[in-house]
């Protein structure tokens, strides 16, 4: 069997390890407090300011050293929350079957179909203080839905295999069935909505403070677009204020993708587009024709 | 025809939660939005607004929940959303007439043809699959993962502050009166090409990835292996047999994924200022005009419902089995 870890994993990996580390030490190795205001208006980025500074003087790099806890927590977080319930939903929808599967299906479906973003800004600006972790809760209620689907229908397709069949022959308890002998033959799935749902929730968050609905005084990297915006940086040429946050927030989300990727063609092998020496051709010949691959690169 | 009555049952019990949950929120949330309101436009509200806001609020401690739920209901019917507080005294659902032909004609006609250009690329991309196509794959997955409004950002930054080639806010030009004459239109659609790039190109690269790995799969089935074997053509094999299989999952996907591109072109125009429904609630939003952010929410989720309708006819149409199954 082939590892998991190929390239394109372990570069997500790494990205996403850099992030948590700038999550977890962020606040002690910025230069600057990243809402301390300075007489150093609108400069360009230099040495003594990485990424330059805001209208107020603001240290744009310490700010984005800063905000990147937020918004990994959120990702995380509501990530874990919304993983768990799609987990209990999902398999527990594709294992029973019957009422109760058309129920929690036709619950994940309504869920899945009405847009989440403008609800999770409407629910959020009803709530008076919106902290992060309010928000990932916010987030992970309607985030749920799509790990919920495939994992019912992944659960469908295990239920009655011989393995499962047996274990039920010998008594064992329905909850004991699905936890040992489904769930670990669901990790890979459990684990690629994961990764869907915490690129969902980053995203969210940072629509959130970008729009701002979330409290706008939480350093994250939305906050700083936010910021940004209001300060009208664009017209002004300001190009450092907006490219470094917006930059950390396409790399985080491309090494989650990755991840993805990873995972997914672990479970798929025919998506690896370089499956070790030899591939599968299927473009001449009356059957499938085991080619070596030459020169060509 | 048994398969379209059980969607448009589904999408009935859908729209009924979406109803209901707009008319819980005010009520089960912390927080009183209504006081609130009415401090902030102390004076300015006249006894019919503060009225309807009660209605729509449940301030009104006198009549019971399920009271309350009924004249919801009633007046939803009579098309009532209830007073915008941005813009006063017109109605929500005026204010939403505005805006939306204009987020359907920018956004609907771009998702289309996102949809569309993205899936022909997917084909080729999953036919040819090990060519220099796959290289394109890690670009189109780092467009995806820019969140759609920060590309916005960058693309005005660039194309009209930096370059001045095309406005950066807007719909049309300022002074024009909306009409349906040359001018206007030919006004509308420069002033739309930036929004409809940046969604095009944030929203393509799901489209591609999605297609290209179910031609991966189904370019390994038997028939796809049968179809080479008669002789086709290869344009023939790709088009007829592989891809006319791997676009199902793509339009059920379609249909699934709309209410979260509805999201994302909602922020592409609040960054444009574009005059269609996402810039409305941003406005929204900042005032806390809580009618007006419910009253979108509820018009919002209708149009992914009937939309979501239209793609499972088409899947009807693409797809014989869910024929026969009836």
């Amino acid at each position: 069997m082939k590892s998991a870890l190929n390239g394109k994993t372990i570069a997500g990996l790494s990205i996403m390890g850099f992030f948590v580390l700038v999550a977890l030490v962020g606040s002690w190795i910025a230069p600057y407090d990243p809402s301390a205001m300075s007489s150093d208006i609108m400069t360009e980025p230099s040495s003594t300011h990485w990424f330059g500074t805001t209208q107020t003087g603001q240290d744009i790099f310490s700010q984005v050293l800063v905000g990147a806890r937020g918004v990994l927590v959120v990702g995380l977080v509501a990530g874990a929350i919304a993983t768990a319930l799609s987990v209990l939903i999902g398999v527990t929808a594709g294992f029973l079957g019957g009422v109760a599967d058309e129920i929690l299906s036709a619950l994940s479906n309504i869920f899945l179909v009405v847009p989440a973003l403008p609800l999770i800004i409407i629910v959020t600006s009803f709530l008076p203080d919106a902290g992060d972790f309010l928000i990932a809760f916010v987030i992970s209620a309607t985030g749920w839905a799509w790990g919920a689907r495939i994992l019912r229908a992944q659960t469908l397709s295990l239920r009655q295999r011989d393995y499962v069949e047996a274990a039920r022959a010998t008594g064992e308890r329905t909850w004991r069935l699905i936890v040992f002998e489904v769930m670990p033959n669901l990790t890979a799935i459990i684990a690629s909505s994961f990764v869907g749902t915490v690129i969902f929730a980053v995203l969210s968050v940072i629509t959130l403070s970008f729009i701002g609905v979330a409290s706008v005084s939480n350093w994250n990297w939305g906050t700083i677009l936010f910021w940004a915006q209001n300060a009208q940086a664009l017209a002004q040429g300001a190009w450092w204020w907006f490219i470094p946050a917006g930059l950390c927030i396409a790399l985080l989300g491309t090494a989650l993708s990755l991840i993805n990727f990873g995972i997914d063609e672990y479970v798929n092998p025919r998506l690896r587009t370089t499956a070790g020496g030899s591939k599968v051709k299927m473009r001449v010949g009356f059957t499938p024709v085991l080619r070596q691959e030459g020169g060509r690169s | 025809m048994r398969f379209l009555l059980r969607r448009a049952l589904f999408y009935l019990v859908t729209a009924w939660a979406a109803i209901t949950i707009n008319f819980m929120l005010p009520r089960f949330l912390p927080g009183d939005p209504v006081q609130a309101m009415i401090a902030r436009f102390q004076g300015r509200l006249s006894t019919d607004a503060i009225a309807s806001l009660y209605v729509l609020f449940g301030l009104d401690t006198k009549t019971s929940m399920f009271d309350q739920y009924i004249t919801y209901w009633g007046n939803l019917f009579k098309g009532d959303l209830g007073l915008s507080f941005t813009y006063f005294p017109t109605p929500v659902s005026e204010v939403i007439a505005q805006s939306i032909p204009w987020t359907l004609a920018l956004m609907g006609v771009t998702t289309i043809i996102s949809f569309v250009l993205g899936t022909m690329i997917g084909v080729y991309a999953g036919w040819k699959r090990g060519s220099w196509i796959d290289a394109l794959l890690p670009i189109t997955t780092f467009f995806s993962a820019i969140p759609y409004f920060w590309l916005g950002l960058i693309a005005i930054s660039v194309f009209a502050v930096g370059w001045g080639a095309f406005p950066a806010a807007g719909g049309y030009e300022p002074g024009l009166v909306p009409s349906f004459d040359w001018e206007f239109i030919s006004s509308a659609l420069y002033y739309s090409v930036l929004p409809a790039l940046t969604v095009l190109i944030s929203s393509i690269a799901g489209w591609i990835l999605g297609m290209r790995n179910m031609m991966v799969t189904v370019s390994s089935e038997d028939y796809v292996t049968v179809a080479h074997a008669k002789g086709l053509p290869e344009r023939r094999v790709m088009l007829g047999y592989a891809a006319r299989n791997a676009v199902l999952p793509s339009i059920s996907g379609f249909a699934l994924s709309l209410g979260f591109i509805v999201g994302g072109t909602l922020l592409v125009e609040m960054v444009f200022s574009y005059p269609g429904i996402g810039y409305v609630l941003f406005t929204g939003v900042n005032a806390k005009d809580y009618p007006l952010m419910q009253g979108i929410f509820l018009i919002i989720t209708m149009a992914v419902l009937v939309a979501n309708l239209l793609a499972d006819v088409v899947y009807l149409m693409l797809d014989p089995r869910t024929r026969k199954a009836a």
